[in-house]
Parts: C-alpha cells; structure tokens; sequence
C-alpha cells in the first residue's frame, strides 16, 4: 500500500475508534496522538482495529505508547508487519 | 523422596490451625477469626492515626455497586476476568418450581438466573467517583472509606482473596497536588508497614489487565508510572506480595463522571488503597502466629495502651 493511502486508512481507523477531541481525517502524520485525546483503552482498540484492517498482529515490542502515538510511527510499524507480505 | 510444602498450602494450613482464618469451602473464601479481626482493627486504627490531620472526608458503601457505574468506569474493558454481577430469579411460580428442581436435581439453574442493577464492588474506590461529579472546592476533595471488595480469583494462597476489605483514600483535585499527595502516601505507607517489622519497599507496578490488549494497557501504565506498590516478602523473597496499591488515574474518572476544578478543567484522581487481611497475614507470617510473641516494638505498635494486656 502506497504511504497516503496507508495513512489515510490509518486515519479512517482513528475516527471510528480513538475518540479523539479533534478530527482524525484533518490530523497532521506527526500529530501526538494522546495529547489530541485519545486514551490508553482507545488506544487498544485502534490497535485491534489495525490488526483487522491490515491483518496483521503487534508483537509485544510494538505495543507502546510511542508507536501509537502518532499517525507516522503507526504507518512506520504496519510497514515492517507487511513488508515481504 | 520428599517433596518441598507449598509455602502458599503451609501458611493456609498455619493460619488455619492458629484459627486465624476459617475455610468456607470455595478457595479465596474464608471466614477470619478474633485475634486476626482484633490485628486488622488495630492495624486499621494506625491507618486513622497516620491519616487524622488530613481532614478526610469519611464515606462508607455497602459490598455492591451499581452495575451503570462498572459499565461507564471502563472496568469491563481492563479486568473482564475479575468481575462478578449479582444475578438474580425474577420469574413465576412455574419458573421457581424449575429452578428448585434444578438445584435439588444438582444442574445448572443459571438459566432461571437474570443480572441485576448491581455488581460487586471491584475497588474499594469505585462507588466514590460519581459522588465526586460536579465542580471540586478550591482545594480539592480527599475521601477515606474501608470496603468489602470481589475479585473472581480463586486461588490456594491465602493472601489472594476472592473477597477482601481495603482501607482505601482517594484525591481528586489538579494533577500536581494529587500527585504530590500521593507521593506523601508512598512515604508514609513504606515508614508505617517498616515500624511494624516488615521489610517494605515500592515499585513501579500493573494491574493484571486481560489479554492481548491488556499487554498493551500494562506497558502504558508501566511506561506512565501510574501505579505504585508497596510489597513485602510474605510467601517468597523473590515475589513479595503487594500490600498497598497506589494508583493516579489521570484525567479518567473526571472525564467519565465530570469531575471538574474551580477553574473548569478535568479533576485527576489517584487512589491508595491498603489489602487489610494482607498486612494482617503479612504481620503473622513474619512475626508468628501469636501476637504476645511478636517484638515488643511492633506488639505495642498495635496494642499500645495496655502492653501488658493479653493479646489472644
């Protein structure tokens, strides 16, 4: 998947799922995803809802508060989970 | 050959023989005798001392919660494995001659079995927070309440209970002065369980939150420091349990109930919370099973008045 359409799908997962304060769809790649509202049990569900969408699954190593924390480092984690896919 | 005791079986079978506890046939569940309830009052009472210039505001609930409030407060979503609804028979008289004969039959009558409106408490804590909805005084607000508390984890060791009493405080006013109160608490709570002859320390600690996204949960609030315990070695020096729990809640409860400051932002809240019947088994296992035998700095500690009076 090219990077705007991986983000933009990335996007669409954050506004079903991270109740954010502000608009998903309007997000800056590096805006802090916490600090736009999103709390730690949205940020499970954006997770699972990632592992749907692009079938993969976190390893534990992933499963922090910095990847996601934003848009970029969301993307930058799906890529290596479906690289060679 | 001979086998090692299991020092979680060894400590329940002491405790038992002692009359400390009393087994009640389902495992976390037991009834506890005089001389430990006689500990955990006095216990309790340094828990008032410790805590009696901070002006708390005292509340006490009964042993259930209204299930809205577990439902909004996210609990589900962390801990679905600790939690227990209270269900109940609404049906008629057909209904209940079912369900009778499915008892005396020895079958399953769940299906006669409907949830109510209530759930055991989870947390001592958890029915304060809606209390607390509305704007906070300039100050904050500080609350003090011993309750009952169910978490559905059977288990043989006697210090991880089904159902257990936690003298509990909770803070709920601007981050940095619930923070500091709390950091207060972690000081006081390590000099009283050390004065007491415990070997006390704190660490950063997680809550068991379930599965996968519960890995997810416990790495945020490690990398957060949200949550603090203070253990003690009880059945192992390699895994002291946790006797006092200390966790800052953030924004979550404010947000979920409206809890606000004076100047119109989210309340945070943190909560500390002293396991009772485990500082009371923690003072049994480290000093034995008869207070009159403990050092006499511990024993007058507890029992200060009249240190020559007998304590069983």
């Amino acid at each position: 998947m090219v990077t705007r359409a991986m983000n933009d799908a990335i996007r669409a997962i954050l506004r079903d799922h991270a109740r954010l304060s502000v608009d998903a769809l309007s997000l800056a790649d590096d805006t802090d995803l916490f600090k736009a509202g999103m709390s730690s049990h949205a940020s499970v569900n954006v997770m699972l809802a990632l592992e749907g969408k692009f079938e993969v699954e976190f390893p534990d190593r992933m499963m922090t508060r910095d990847v996601f924390g934003s848009i970029e480092h969301i993307r930058g984690a799906l890529e290596e989970l479906t690289k060679g896919a | 050959m001979t086998t090692m005791p299991d020092p979680r079986q060894a400590l329940y079978d002491e405790l038992v023989s002692y009359g400390h506890i009393i087994p009640a046939g389902v495992p976390g569940i037991f009834g506890r005798g005089a001389v430990f309830e006689d500990v955990l009052r006095r216990f309790d009472g340094l828990l008032s001392t410790v805590a009696e210039k901070d002006g708390a505001e005292s509340m006490l609930f009964p042993p259930v919660l209204d299930r809205k409030v577990l439902e909004k407060s996210e609990y589900l979503d962390s801990f679905p494995h600790l939690a227990g609804a209270v269900f109940s028979f609404f049906g008629g008289e057909s209904h209940a001659g079912e369900l009778r004969a499915a008892v005396h039959e020895g079958r399953p009558w769940d299906p006669w079995q409907k949830m109510t409106d209530v759930v055991l408490t989870p947390a001592a804590c958890y029915p304060v927070y809606p209390s607390l909805a509305g704007v906070l005084p300039e100050q904050g607000r500080l609350i003090d309440m011993q309750n009952w508390v169910f978490r559905h984890e059977p288990s043989a060791e006697p210090t991880r209970m089904q159902a257990f009493r936690v003298r509990e405080f909770v803070r709920a006013a601007t981050a940095d002065v619930v923070v500091e109160w709390r950091d207060a608490w972690l000081e006081r709570g390590l000099a009283l369980l050390s004065s007491l002859g415990l070997q006390a320390r704190s660490n950063v600690a997680t809550d068991p939150f379930f599965g996968r996204g519960g890995r997810m949960l416990a790495r945020s609030q490690r990398e957060q420091k949200l949550k603090f315990e203070i253990e003690v070695p009880v059945l192992a020096e390699s895994e002291p349990t946790a006797l006092c729990s200390f966790n800052y809640h953030q924004d979550h409860f404010g947000r979920i109930f409206g809890i606000r400051t004076p100047a119109g932002v989210v309340a945070e809240t943190a909560c500390l919370g002293f396991g009772l019947e485990r500082c009371v088994i923690a003072l049994f296992k480290t000093h034995g099973m008869v207070p009159a035998d403990w050092p006499r700095p511990v024993f007058e500690k507890l029992w200060p008045r009249a240190p020559e009076a007998k304590a069983s």
